[in-house]
């Protein structure tokens, strides 16, 4: 801390002569990042791990094996960003890139109902503008804040991924955008592999630039192959190894025995760690083993948000 | 979408004309590239290539529409919220409705479990009027292994509804709405997913049943990536019929072995020397659907079949919206029948392990059709 500030004083002296164009001090980048809160999980345990949530101008890639939950993971998200600031959202909009048609519409507004339920739970600790927000929350609102592209190939996604600095410029409420997955389409019949890596190298900077304009969480599902390692094979992430370089953080979510966890696989703020989480008809909660408490993660949220002014 | 010419994309002429000049015709042509590259290739400056890209992007780029918009365009506008009933009444429960339109359902099992009666049935149920739960449908009916048996379909027909088979032109019609195809190799396959596009558009063609998709590929090549390449397209294909014209697809697939190597682990999870050796033995016995990964990624809804302790079973193992429930069932006469409406719900990955226990599959349906020559004029009993 002590060398960041005086730098500060430094730059604030020299009148700029020790400044790069365009750079920011690290300490300015700290004041920043307290500035923009993480979207909630609505699991208390992982929501640990991230350090409070999904974050802000970074690209989060989270993949894992089919079933476990990734898509349930999107979805939370995309209504999770809808809940106001002080109650684990970014009372923003969503967009919703689903490339392989796994977004049930019927599932979204069963997680919408249980959001706005659990959120009505709070009701001893409300505060005026709470009361506005549950009037305005419909679980159609929730469903009509959520912005569904459908894409077909990846000609489509890369122009989608293109055309998003337009659209967000023009919609700039959204607070989130999913890909669901950012996979599918570059695993089948790909036979240009170096190509495939430059598409993905020059799709991933360009989340990372939409990511940081608009301060905005990136998340990306992606799906898992197997990889022939030391005598024997191994789970990974797919799209090879340059694209496991190309996120900013990266979760893994995998069974361990009978549940389902979350590993923090890559991260430049925070440490490797699992948690548990479960999948229930509400969306993505507590593991039910680690349930000590009977309410939901959003209200154990609020509790502490409130607690802190 | 993808192979939008540009020509026809209303970029000012002088830009168009270079794209043309240096043999990128396609949208897919130009944003295969990045955009230095484009810069390279048609010697234009940053500024210009990077508005040219941006509007192909925003031309090429799918609309979107607000999930709102969605649930009330499927909601309102199609058959139960967009679901093909099964009549298993538990099933249909925990599946909201049904089979679902626009995605892709496997159903996955040992030989001989009921996965063809499942289709059967299904099949019979698309093609039934509005009034009795059906979808009042023509229904394409991939046999690739030479299963499907007309005989048993009107079988199923006859004991499930009665009082539309009992007049024969109801099954003359009824009947008639399925229609069988038999392609002898994968390219014939390839071919005629053609032609059903086509037909899918112009008929009323309300479901699409592949049986077996695992059986295209056995034979073709050896174990390994080429297989799993082969069918990406295929996937992908089938994965955008069934959205675009909105019917429930369902593909059946087989089981293999998991051979030792096949462990289920990542670089981080640490296995203790206890766990491997109950993690060898669980791995010698059972089995895992064929396909690969890819295509279990790839699946929507994956249903298991199998059968534990000589009962059989139906599983929901994967699905966005139903909790992993396991259904006891039996076949018979009309199909299939869930011994219970309420599943039992199974936690963890056991949801996707695939059991052929205790089950003498040797005596059931499919394979005693394919020893039988002649048919007896007695209505076939149920095993």
């Amino acid at each position: 801390m002590r060398v960041a500030s005086h730098s500060h004083r430094l730059d604030g002296s020299a009148g700029g002569c020790g400044t790069v164009n365009g750079a920011q001090t690290a300490w300015d980048l700290l004041h920043e990042e307290a500035m923009f809160p993480r979207i909630t999980t609505s699991c208390e345990d992982l929501d640990n791990i991230l350090g409070g949530g999904i974050n802000c101008k970074e690209v989060t890639e989270i993949g894992g094996v089919p079933g476990i939950g990734k898509t349930q993971l999107g979805i939370q998200l995309a209504i999770n960003v809808q809940i106001p600031v002080d109650y684990g959202g970014l009372g923003g909009k969503a967009i919703y890139i689903d490339t392989e048609g796994s977004f049930m519409v019927e599932r979204a507004l069963q997680i919408a109902e249980a959001c706005i339920e659990d959120m009505s739970e709070c009701g001893g600790l409300l505060r005026k503008d709470f009361q506005a927000f549950q009037l305005k929350m419909h679980p159609n609102n929730i469903l009509e804040n959520i912005f569904y592209f459908r894409v077909c190939s990846y000609t489509e996604q890369i122009a989608l991924i293109n055309y998003l600095d337009k659209f967000i410029s023009e919609h700039k409420d959204v607070k989130i955008v999913i890909v669901d997955s950012v996979t599918f389409h570059f695993r089948q019949d790909f036979d240009d592999l170096a190509l495939r890596t430059r598409l993905l190298s020059g799709m991933a900077l360009k989340l990372m630039k939409l990511a940081k304009d608009f301060s905005l969480v990136v998340v990306l599902l992606n799906q898992v192959t197997t990889k022939y390692i030391d005598g024997s094979f191994q789970l990974t992430l797919a799209l090879g190894d340059s694209w496991s370089h190309s996120c900013t953080n990266r979760v893994i979510l995998y069974w361990n025995g009978n549940e389902r966890y979350a590993y923090i696989d890559k991260s430049p703020s925070l440490r490797s760690a699992s948690a548990p989480y479960s999948v229930t008809s509400k969306g993505i909660r507590n593991s039910a083993s680690n349930c000590k408490r009977i309410k939901s993660g959003v209200v154990h949220l609020v509790i502490s948000r409130v607690g802190h002014g | 979408m993808a192979n939008k010419q540009i020509s026809q994309m209303g970029l000012p002429k002088s830009i168009a004309n270079v794209f043309a000049a240096r043999n990128v015709f396609t949208a897919k042509d130009a944003l295969s590239l990045t955009e230095f590259e484009l810069m390279e290739l048609l010697d234009v400056g940053l500024a210009q290539v990077t508005s040219a890209v941006a509007h192909i992007s925003e031309i090429v780029c799918p609309p979107y529409q607000t999930a709102l918009s969605l649930m009330e365009l499927r909601v309102q506008n199609e058959h139960l919220a967009g679901h093909l009933p099964t009549h298993m009444k538990g099933l249909d429960e925990a599946l909201c409705g049904g089979i679902p339109f626009g995605v892709l359902t496997e159903l996955v099992g040992p030989a001989g479990i009921g996965k063809t009666q499942f289709c059967l049935k299904l099949s019979l149920l698309a093609s039934l009027p509005a009034n009795y739960g059906g979808l009042d449908g023509h229904v394409i009916y991939i046999d690739v292994e030479s299963k499907f048996s007309s005989r048993r379909l009107i079988e199923i027909g006859v004991k499930s509804f009665p009082e539309i088979f009992h007049r024969k032109e109801m099954a003359q019609e009824m009947a008639g709405r399925i229609h069988v195809l038999r392609p002898a190799s994968l390219s014939e396959f390839t071919e005629s997913l053609q032609q059903i596009k086509v037909s899918l558009l112009q008929n009323q063609v309300k479901l699409l049943v592949i049986d077996s998709m695992a059986a295209l590929v056995t034979g073709e090549f050896e174990h390994g990536a080429p297989r799993q390449k082969t069918l990406g397209w295929h996937v992908s294909f089938i994965k955008s019929l069934a959205e675009f014209s909105r019917i429930p697809v369902v593909v059946t697939n087989q089981v293999r072995s998991q051979s030792r190597d096949e462990t289920c682990h990542y670089f981080f999870q640490v296995q203790s020397w206890n766990e491997t050796i109950e993690d060898r033995t669980r791995h010698d016995s059972h089995l895992v659907a064929a396909l690969g990964i890819n295509w279990a990624h790839a699946v929507t809804i994956r249903l298991v079949l199998e059968a534990k302790s000589g009962q059989r079973f139906i599983k929901v193992a994967k699905s966005p919206i139903a909790p992993p429930l396991a259904f006891p069932f039996n076949i018979t006469s009309s199909g299939i029948l869930l011994l219970s409406d309420d599943g039992i719900e199974l936690t963890g990955p056991d949801i996707n392990t695939i059991h052929c226990q205790g089950l003498s599959l040797r005596f059931c349906w499919g394979n005693l059709q394919k020893n039988i020559k002649w048919m007896p004029k007695t209505t076939i009993g149920h095993y």
